[in-house]
């Protein structure tokens, strides 16, 4: 099985690639169409500003190609935001897969609630998916974003910080995590090995 | 519901942990890879790794360990000790640390802070603050706490936030090495006034210090090094220890 994780002006992409070899997948980081199009699965890691990365996804044609791909495709932290339909981060339209709007936390009292959401939080409200397979209840995933999806009919797990928002998000062959999974301890390895068995 | 993390410390010079640990689990007590994954294992919300490196020469070996510590362990970790420049940065977040720390550097050209959050987005810029208290004012100290400067710690905490730090870590030099307790009253008014979450470390001796600091101290997160490494208090039984003291943790 071969893995594409789409190459683009990131940050940390490495964890990812990390996480994935200790599961013992084989994966490359490519920003080659061709690439993406034939790899079995498709990940969209990130961490960055979200105008920056569609510039960067723009100018390679990639915004058009992930729009239509079939295979299983995960997007990470930015790439869950990247595959909404617009982010409140510089104003930005994403790519549309889910048509959810990304908005920034804005904490009515920011001594309680300090923006970004860095740290460990719970999934809660699990619905049976193949991705949340086996997973203890209520499982803690490490977050860090200070922006988040709205919750939609497309949410499969939501996570409350200031108000609830849409943890992980799921459409035909696309799925998504707002947390980092690579970063989640075995929660996490097992969210990422669930959606290479999807 | 976001939980309090704990975050072990561990001192490296040249690749390898320095001040004793006392793990009889280790093959090696000098391997930093080999003590994170154990605090890893056991429940440790992220981790820190200060070098302490003396030549800048040496210091490469900080970016070959880093890859090996991602490449090992699955819970975030901070890199600090040293850092000074853009392409630092680079060169650590590439190897794979989730986030760097820097502290004398952000004093002497504050300016970095804001080249740093631009160039890698805030979440990955800690600023660590050395703070003691000088006839009843806290001012910010460098080199470790040798050395004293003009700013004052409350001040410089808010002009590092303005500037663009993800987190600070605080550590009050006042209390360190003394295990009789976090700086609460420092904290707590650091915390407060901030919309960055804030890192404690200093003073840890006991459970109940831990407590304190997140209830009284406002913190976030509570760092520490010697009494993980030494055992005297175990990660497992501090997590359990918190979550009975209605402490929001992960379990």
């Amino acid at each position: 099985m071969k893995i594409a994780v789409i190459k683009y002006n990131s940050g940390n992409v490495q964890s990812v690639l990390y996480a994935l070899e200790r599961l013992g997948a084989d994966a490359e980081l490519t920003d080659d169409p061709e690439k993406i199009r034939n790899a079995d699965k498709v990940i969209f890691p990130g961490q960055g500003e979200a105008s920056t990365a569609m510039k960067y996804l723009k100018g390679r044609n990639l915004d058009q190609l992930i729009k239509v791909l079939k295979q299983p495709f995960l997007g990470v932290c930015l790439g869950l935001q990247l595959l909404c339909e617009h982010s409140e981060e510089n104003d930005t339209e994403c790519l549309g897969v889910f048509p959810v709007k990304v908005k920034r936390f804005v904490p009515e009292n920011s001594q309680e609630f300090k923006v970004p959401h860095v740290g460990w939080n719970e999934l809660e409200n699990l619905v049976p998916n193949p991705l949340l397979k086996d997973l203890p209840a209520n499982p803690f995933v490490y977050y860090v974003h200070s922006f988040y999806a709205e919750l939609s009919d497309l949410t499969i797990a939501q996570t409350h910080y200031i108000h609830d928002f849409s943890a992980i998000l799921q459409r035909d062959n696309y799925y998504a995590i707002q947390a980092h999974p690579e970063k989640s301890g075995l929660v996490g390895e097992k969210l990422l090995s669930n959606f290479l068995s999807i | 519901m976001l939980t309090k993390r704990i975050i072990p410390c561990l001192d490296i010079k040249e690749g390898r942990t320095v001040k004793g640990v006392n793990f009889v689990e280790l093959r090696d007590a000098g391997d930093p890879v080999e003590l994170a994954k154990i605090y890893s294992d056991e429940g440790a919300d992220e981790l820190v790794f200060l070098d302490i490196t003396a030549t800048v020469d040496k210091r490469k070996t900080l970016a070959e360990l880093v890859t090996k510590v991602a490449k090992a362990i699955n819970i975030p970790f901070t890199v600090g000790g040293g850092i000074s420049s853009v392409e630092d940065v680079k060169v650590l977040l590439n190897a794979g640390a989730d986030k760097i720390s820097i502290n004398s550097s952000a004093v002497k050209n504050p300016q970095v802070i804001n080249e740093m959050a631009a160039e890698f987005g805030s979440q990955c810029i800690v600023v660590a603050i050395d703070t003691r208290n000088v006839d009843g004012i806290d001012f910010v100290h460098t080199h470790g706490g040798r050395k004293a400067t003009l700013l004052k710690t409350q001040a410089w905490a808010q002009e590092v936030c303005d500037r663009g730090a993800g987190e600070i870590l605080l550590t009050s030099m006042d209390h360190d090495g003394t295990k009789a307790g976090f700086a609460n009253e420092l904290l707590s008014e650091v915390s407060s006034s901030l919309s960055i979450p804030v890192i404690a470390s200093g003073g840890a001796g006991t459970m109940g210090h831990f407590r304190d600091v997140f209830t009284f101290g406002k913190a976030d997160a509570a760092l520490a090094a010697s009494i993980f490494h030494f055992k005297e208090i175990g990660i497992p039984e501090l997590k359990s220890y918190l979550a009975g003291s209605e402490i929001s943790i992960r379990k």
